[in-house]
């Protein structure tokens, strides 16, 4: 099978990535040391190409209400226009499809941005929802014609709603202390509108779409922009001394900075609340979402735990972990390049404490780790 | 980096020096290296633990992925590098200097009979496709 590019991929060779298949994508995991790119981000900036990870945009009048349904989270958190959220979503048995990020942008426009490997099963699944969704009941004069007492049907009628996959965006990231000066001084105009955006926003910038987010634990920008400019500016950031970094090291700063990869750290078999994702799902308010049932019905027995290995070696997914409480597993494992020591998450039963110690089988070895209190590093620092 | 054409090299992707002793040092190639990429852990046989060959005796492992180093013939383990222990980044440095243990094969003909060179040239390249 042909393995899909993004635009960026003859860049990435020029500048002497060493290339993998990445979920059937050509992507670039070093180029170089994964080490030195790791250490780069967390005290500098570097770049990251996340051109594979797809922009879905849904649209409709009165859109909120499709998505209070289609979130574990509640988009009611969301009252400024460029304010994004994290969120879950989950299928009827309460199993992860994907995590997401969800942008306001109006009322009739929120803009998604899905993992790479699920982008194809999430937009048919949003896309299903969709399908035949009911609006709210209509309300003033339409309420009244509507209404039986004058003859007519009261019926909540069909939402439409567009789900429209962005493939035309390509998504670069620029991570680090050092994040945002770089790209004010690589992209004219960019400082006046984004100097005063707050973490976790957005906005637009003619056609691109600027937003203070990440998946490294620091400071920066993912910048979203036609596929067919993303060439010019990575080869911009590039000049103004902006460093690519690969998937390699995407990992372990994610890994560092606490932030769940789909695919390891949760799944369709697993519920969000065993995957550290209760913060992201609204059970307090009376809205009804897929998933919520299953979820109400099926209190957590296990939670993901922070590791640190006290002996040596590399902790990594799926070792078993034995525990006082019984036996967990590790999701996602890998030497953190700032800490200079191991660790992981596991899903472990949910009286594990923190600070208990637990014992790791690789290989033929038992060995010990602690669990801490995770993110691991962040903001250049390791934070144990 | 080329291969240096004074080593005996494995289809494992290990490098065996002969010392003027007959003692043979053990490491993993350049090409090995690269694929592993940044390494973090060495984890090294016992010494006097006798290995056959293409026994696995060392870990290695990278930010990325553990692999195992086997015996590249039938002998005893005399020494280990355990510099590597604090410094495993050596092997990414210099592949060819970062020894990781040393052994007294069982019959000197077995060293002879690994692939020289050009030989494990071949074997890379052939992975290549």
């Amino acid at each position: 099978m042909t393995l899909k590019t993004t635009p960026l991929n003859a860049a990435h060779r020029a500048m002497g990535a060493k290339m993998v298949d990445f979920g059937g994508w050509d992507m670039p995991v070093n180029y170089g040391s994964q080490i030195d790119e790791h250490h780069q981000v967390r005290n500098d900036v570097g770049m990251f190409d996340v051109c594979h990870m797809r922009v879905v945009d849904i649209k409709g009048a009165d859109v909120r209400i499709f998505l209070r349904y289609l979130l574990a989270n509640n988009v009611d958190k969301l009252t400024l226009p460029g304010k994004a959220l994290y969120s879950a979503m989950l299928l009827e048995n309460g199993g992860v499809i994907d995590d997401l990020i969800v942008y306001f942008m109006n009322e009739d426009w929120f803009r998604i941005v899905v993992n790479a490997g699920t982008a194809d099963k999430d937009i048919a699944w949003m896309k299903k929802q969709a399908a035949g969704f009911k609006g709210p009941l209509p309300t003033g004069e339409a309420a009244v014609a509507l209404s039986p007492a004058s003859g007519g049907k009261l019926d909540r009628g069909n939402m439409p709603i567009s789900i429209i996959s962005r493939d035309d965006l390509a998504m670069i990231a620029v991570q680090g202390p050092n994040a945002r000066a770089k790209v004010w001084e690589a992209l004219p105009g960019s400082r006046e509108l984004t100097e005063k955006l707050i973490p976790f926003s957005a906005v637009e910038m003619g056609t691109m779409f600027i937003a203070r987010t990440g998946y490294t634990g620091e400071d920066g920008f993912e910048i979203m922009i036609p596929a067919k400019a993303a060439p010019f500016f990575w080869a911009t950031l590039a000049e103004s001394g902006v460093k690519p970094i690969g998937l390699g090291a995407r990992d372990t700063l994610r890994l560092e900075a606490g932030m769940n990869l789909y695919g390891q750290d949760m799944d369709e078999s697993v519920s969000p609340l065993e995957s550290g994702l209760a913060w992201t799902v609204d059970l307090t308010s009376p809205r009804d979402f897929i998933g919520k049932t299953a979820l109400l019905a099926n209190p957590p027995v296990n939670k993901l735990a922070g590791l640190v290995l006290l002996d040596r070696g590399v902790l990594r997914g799926h070792q078993k972990v034995h525990t006082p409480h019984g036996e967990g597993e590790i999701t996602s494992g890998s030497f953190s390049p700032t800490l200079e020591k191991s660790i992981a998450l596991a899903r472990v039963p949910k009286e594990v404490a923190i600070g208990d110690t637990v014992q790791v089988a690789i290989r033929d070895k038992i060995l010990n780790a602690q669990v801490v209190k995770y993110p691991f590093a962040r903001n250049g620092k390791g934070l144990l | 980096m080329s291969n240096p054409s004074s080593l005996k090299y494995t289809t494992s992707h290990e490098w065996v020096k002969t010392e003027a002793d007959g003692t043979i040092s053990i490491g993993i190639t350049q090409h090995a290296q690269e694929l592993l990429g940044d390494m973090v852990f060495v984890e090294t046989p016992t010494v006097g633990r006798k290995l056959k060959a293409k026994e696995e005796c060392t870990v290695v492992e990278s930010v990325k992925a553990a692999a195992d180093v086997y015996a590249p013939v039938s002998g005893e383990v005399i020494a280990v590098n355990s510099d590597l222990d604090s410094n495993p980044e050596a092997i990414n440095e210099d592949p060819y200097a970062a020894w990781m243990f040393k052994m007294k094969p069982d019959n000197a003909a077995d060293v002879d009979a690994l692939l020289d060179a050009a030989a494990y040239q071949a074997v890379v390249d052939s992975e290549a496709h």
